[in-house]
């Protein structure tokens, strides 16, 4: 993953829609990766990753060289990703259990995994598994097997809460997944890298980075 | 031992007991011991702990073994998913046990039991709840977490293929945990679409060796997708 210099600053764009997101995400990831999809909206980006790119997906229940989403008589139940949809296999697939499929992992042959996130620290913490409500029942499944073992742990995320409350933060209130795991962070608003020193704006859509410190309560490095 | 071939599910299940711990395959519905489930819950074996990825989809396998009664522990990576609604009943009338571990160090941990391996260290879940009480280690500047093996009683795994020497191949993903809970109970039960004679598997493909397995019986395959589960 190559560090842009300096940051590009889109204000005449809207903020990015959930697709335009998933595209912009794809356009990073290099040709010839092995890459794990996290369950939900970061499935999206295997739609707009190019077909010439020969990048691989793996999914932790298995596989690698998952194919889309089976349709009709493709429907097969003992082939599914990790969000128990069926899928399709591509030429030159190769399934493998459990144990290996995370060694593969936590090993660090997967070059990067997309996930999604209720919290990113400026120090690149990851919060995506329990909220810490006392009735949520917990639940981590292969997060936290991503998130220390992919070499590259990209998140997908809206910036802000509904409520507008920024899910970039000074440090997680909800329980960690990792600690200081956090590549790079996609939001509709921006791009960020965050790290030991704080969080580096990349990009951003819709507004500036001045903008986007004054909301987020932090300086953002350029 | 040699594995042997039981004629019917309940001759497969035989002697399970009370309070054992049962490793329970599959990955949601894919590679989910059905009729071997189903016929734990008519052998009446009670206070189970079960490992298994989730706590039940639906009302079939393991949903229902819950839903029986059978079972006072859980321990799995995921348990909350659209249809896991017995299991959600029953944790939140405070009538089940849980332990979530991450899915991968789920699986480790029974490698683990099976390769005779006291405890290893794991970067997973180091500066998480999930590693709190556990003994933690620096090891090349990397936080680690000591965890330990999960050994079943019994295991109850689904698969495509055995030959009569318990020799077993699954298919695409319904593999997921079945070859690591093979070799991590002392009682290791296969069911499977077809059993062929020794030779007619190729060893080449064998995942499972039969050294691993007690015993096969063959089941109908069922075909059994979880509907809109995102």
């Amino acid at each position: 993953m190559t560090t842009a210099a300096g940051c590009r600053e889109h204000p005449d764009l809207a903020p990015l829609t959930t697709e335009e997101l998933a595209a912009r995400i794809a356009r990073d990831i290099p040709p010839g990766s092995y890459v794990n999809l996290g369950i939900g909206q970061p499935t999206r980006i295997a739609e707009h990753l190019a077909p010439d790119a020969g990048i691989v997906l793996h999914t932790e229940n298995g596989m690698l060289g998952m194919g889309p989403a089976a349709t009709g008589d493709a429907i097969d139940p003992d082939l599914t990703n990790a969000g128990k949809v069926p899928v399709t296999e591509l030429p030159g697939a190769a399934y493998f259990h459990h144990a290996d499929s995370f060694a593969m992992m936590r090993g660090g042959h997967l070059d990067v995994c997309v996930l999604g996130a209720f919290q990113v620290s400026h120090h690149g913490d990851l919060a995506n598994w329990h909220t810490g409500d006392p009735d949520a029942i917990p639940a981590v499944g292969g997060a936290m097997d991503l998130a220390v073992g992919a070499r590259e742990v990209l998140v997908m995320m809206k910036l802000f809460t509904r409520d507008g409350a920024a899910k970039l933060v000074p440090a997680c209130t909800y329980p960690l997944t990792g600690a200081g795991c956090v590549s790079r962070v996609y939001t509709d608003h921006g791009v960020f890298e965050p790290g030991p020193d704080g969080v580096r704006v990349l990009e951003t859509y819709g507004t500036t980075a001045d903008t986007l410190g004054e909301r987020l309560g932090v300086g953002l490095i350029r | 031992m040699r594995t042997t071939i039981a004629d019917t599910v309940d001759a497969a299940v035989a002697g399970i007991e009370d309070g054992a711990t049962v490793l329970v395959g599959g990955f949601g519905l894919a590679g989910m011991p059905f009729d071997l489930i189903d016929a734990l819950i008519r052998q009446g074996a009670g206070d189970l702990t079960v490992v298994s990825n989730n706590a039940g989809n639906g009302d079939v396998g393991l949903a229902a073994l819950l839903r029986a009664g059978r079972v006072r522990k859980v321990v799995c990576s995921f348990p909350r998913q659209s249809d896991s609604y017995v299991f959600d009943e029953l944790y939140r009338a405070g009538r089940i046990e849980l332990e979530v571990v991450p899915q991968g160090t789920l699986a480790e941990r029974m490698r683990a039991a099976g390769a005779g391996i006291g405890a290893f260290y794991s970067p997973v879940g180091a500066g998480t709840p999930l590693a709190d009480g556990k003994e933690t280690r620096e090891i090349d500047g990397r936080v680690h977490v000591l965890e330990h093996p999960i050994k079943g009683d019994v295991a109850l795994i689904s698969a495509h293929r055995a030959d009569t020497m318990g020799n077993v191949v699954y298919r695409r993903t319904a593999r997921n945990f079945g070859p690591v809970m093979a070799t991590a109970a002392t009682t290791v039960v296969a069911q499977v679409g077809e059993i062929v004679p020794a030779g007619q598997l190729d060893p080449e493909s064998v995942v499972t060796p039969g050294i691993y397995v007690d015993r096969v019986v063959r089941t109908e395959v069922r075909r059994l997708t979880v509907q809109g589960a995102r």
